[in-house]
């Protein structure tokens, strides 16, 4: 174990103390692991274990000058390969962002994300009275609990973009379909949802990620449900792994975990065959982020697809590469783009062309438009595209 | 240095704005309302000032629902007192009744600078700063994106028409209309905001009966109209080019 001499001990003390597991930081190996795995790590001037080295020597003030700090995607690559455990993108990413942003140091774009969220409770700067439009006129009504006031099996927290971005508003309409046909008894929280507040947490904003964990988890108090289910894995690793510490403990699964599980209901209904070559992105808050490990269920869902082959990129599960997204990412690209000059998502597309996929299979809301727009940008429209599962299997029973 | 900054909350566009039964105003049933963008602007210049000069910076403000959680966001960010205007501000409130107000409050200050946002979106008689200035009796200059200060005097560079800027001088106190701050209005972390509800300390200052005189008054408010003037270009650059030439030699532009 190193010792630490230093005579400014506060951010360290504050970063052992205020994580679980925080006091792992003195544990750090200076195996350099987190610095080779991390998919930014040649762009970054203090790498991880750079930035341990530096936090040890009591030498920070260069780190903040850097433009390492977001750099960072939290998508836990770093985390999960570390032989010493320590929480690394949780915990020392986290708290250095919220060093950055309480310096007011923090691009425009992510500072604009943030500032909606605070304002209208979505990243987007929406209406927050039009959150549940995209469920407004179906055929089939998605119930509203402020309206129908009765019990429901399953609570659908449906999220940011799913409630308003114009791509995945398909996406959330073919799973309001997908619950009809199985018979689900579900309802949705419309204008009383807000965003989850996951990328708020790992961006460092912590007094933001409070106040929405709070206005979400009463939302989820007034209600009487068995388990919230949700598209988004950001949704599912907050209030999963963070909401409980302000309070808020609900049972929740993501949408691929609770299809699996009625996979025997599902098969007979994918009576359409869709020959299509589909490679699979492992969405990083539902792989690697606090060992949530849902690996198979996508896999699962996605091979009862009749007609359907399924193709592994040479990256997947523990070792995806993230779609640059995550930890305000989503919100860095004008930034990321400029220091690093390639976009995450540009890597996967690539991998997947390579893989001689012509679907892109994926289960997080963020990742139709991000892969999209690098399809575009590596030009290989009309030889890949991007569906969710949800989308996939929507098509397969011939919606 | 005595910097005082009156800020105007105005409808939020995110929500659709719909005109109420009388024809002449905005609905406020659903009406939400916002730091006016330019306001924002000038409350960075006075944090930006006060960093390089050293002050104090007073926001002062109307008494309107949302105006407390903007003076906790401006007091995180360096703002030192925060003053609302109480009263009525009811129907018939415009700039130039809340210049007559700002003014009674501002002369008893000792005033040397006055930020204000150059415009405002739902500004009818006016932008605020000029009609200040003249109650106050002091100079007034617009469309500003820099101020520095030195010994009694403000150099300014305000902009002009076809991307010409100017520097002019003018003697404190003055009202400034500012265009955009020196760099973007900065981000406030929310547990500073937190902290600020906790201890900060919004003062009331109650003002009498509104003087709206000198206003316009609105005799019908309505939605943009469509109209079916829109000409298609094709979709061939080359032939659009081609389009686009005609129609400015039509119209006489060329």
């Amino acid at each position: 174990m190193t010792t630490v001499s230093t005579n400014n001990l506060m951010f360290y003390d504050k970063v052992l103390s205020s994580t679980p597991n925080g006091e792992r930081l003195k544990q750090c190996l200076q195996c350099g692991s987190c610095s080779g795995i991390c998919p930014y790590g040649y762009a970054m001037d203090y790498p991880p274990q750079a930035l341990i080295a530096a936090l040890r020597a009591d030498d920070l003030t260069p780190v903040f000058k850097s433009d390492t700090i977001w750099l960072c995607v939290s998508c836990f690559a770093c985390t999960t390969i570390c032989p010493s455990r320590i929480p690394l993108t949780n915990g020392l990413m986290a708290s250095m962002k919220t060093e950055m942003l309480l310096k007011g140091d923090v691009p425009s774009e992510l500072q604009t994300a943030l500032e909606n969220t605070f304002r209208y409770g979505n990243t987007l700067g929406e209406s927050p009275r039009k959150r549940a439009d995209w469920a407004r006129n179906l055929a089939s009504p998605v119930p509203i609990m402020a309206e129908i006031k009765k019990p429901v099996d399953v609570l659908w927290y449906v999220g940011d973009y799913a409630s308003y971005h114009p791509r995945l508003q398909p996406v959330s309409r073919a799973m309001a379909n997908i619950f009809q046909v199985l018979g689900v008894s579900f309802g949705i929280l419309g204008p009383e949802e807000n965003s989850d507040g996951d990328a708020q947490c790992l961006a460092g904003e912590r007094g933001l990620f409070e106040i929405l964990a709070t206005k979400n988890g009463k939302a989820f108090n007034k209600y009487q449900f068995k388990e919230i289910v949700t598209i988004d894995p950001h949704a599912y690793n907050v209030i999963k792994n963070e909401y409980p510490s302000m309070g808020f403990s609900f049972p929740i699964k993501h949408y691929t975990q609770f299809l699996t599980e009625r996979l025997d209901q599902l098969k007979p209904l994918l009576q359409h065959e869709l020959n299509y070559r589909v490679t699979y992105h492992d969405p990083c808050c539902i792989g690697r982020a606090n060992e949530n490990n849902i690996y198979e269920e996508p896999r699962q869902l996605l091979t009862a697809i009749p007609g359907l082959s399924l193709i592994e990129m040479t990256h997947n599960r523990t070792n995806a590469i993230c779609c640059g997204g995550g930890g305000g990412g989503n919100w860095l690209d004008g930034f990321v783009w400029e220091k690093a000059r390639v976009r995450l998502s540009e890597w996967g597309v690539r991998e997947a062309v390579e893989a001689d996929a012509n679907i892109l299979a994926v289960a997080c809301p963020y990742e139709p438009p991000r892969y999209e727009d690098a399809i575009k940008n590596t030009k290989q429209t009309g030889k890949l595209a991007v569906k969710d599962i949800a989308e996939l299997l929507s098509e397969a029973m011939g919606f | 240095m005595n910097i005082i900054v009156p800020v105007k909350l105005v409808p939020d566009l995110v929500e659709e704005l719909t005109i109420d039964e009388s024809g002449t105003t905005l609905d406020n049933t659903w009406l939400r309302l916002i730091i006016n963008e330019f306001d924002d602007h000038a409350i960075e210049q006075a944090i930006l000032l006060k960093e390089r000069f050293g002050g104090n910076i007073t926001i002062i403000s109307p008494d309107i629902e949302g105006i407390d959680d903007l003076f906790f966001t401006a007091a995180a960010k360096g703002v030192d007192r925060l003053v609302k205007l109480v009263g009525d501000f009811g129907s018939g409130v415009n700039n130039h009744a809340l210049a007559r107000v700002i003014a009674s409050f501002v002369r008893e200050l000792q005033h040397d600078l006055v930020l204000t946002g150059v415009q405002a979106h739902d500004d009818l008689d006016g932008p605020l700063g000029p009609l200040l200035a003249e109650y106050l009796g002091i100079p007034y200059i617009g469309y500003i994106t820099g101020v520095n200060l030195d010994d009694g005097r403000a150099t300014v560079q305000k902009e002009h028409p076809g991307s010409l800027i100017a520097e002019m001088e003018v003697n404190l106190p003055a009202v400034l209309g500012i265009q955009a701050a020196e760099q973007p209005p900065r981000y406030v972390a929310i547990s500073k905001v937190r902290q600020m509800m906790k201890s900060a300390i919004i003062e009331e200052h109650p003002i009498g009966m509104l003087d709206s005189t000198g206003g316009p008054s609105v005799s019908r408010m309505y939605q943009p109209q469509t109209s079916e003037r829109a000409t298609m270009l094709a979709d061939n650059p080359d032939q659009a080019a081609e389009q686009l030439v005609a129609i400015f030699i039509e119209l006489g532009v060329i």
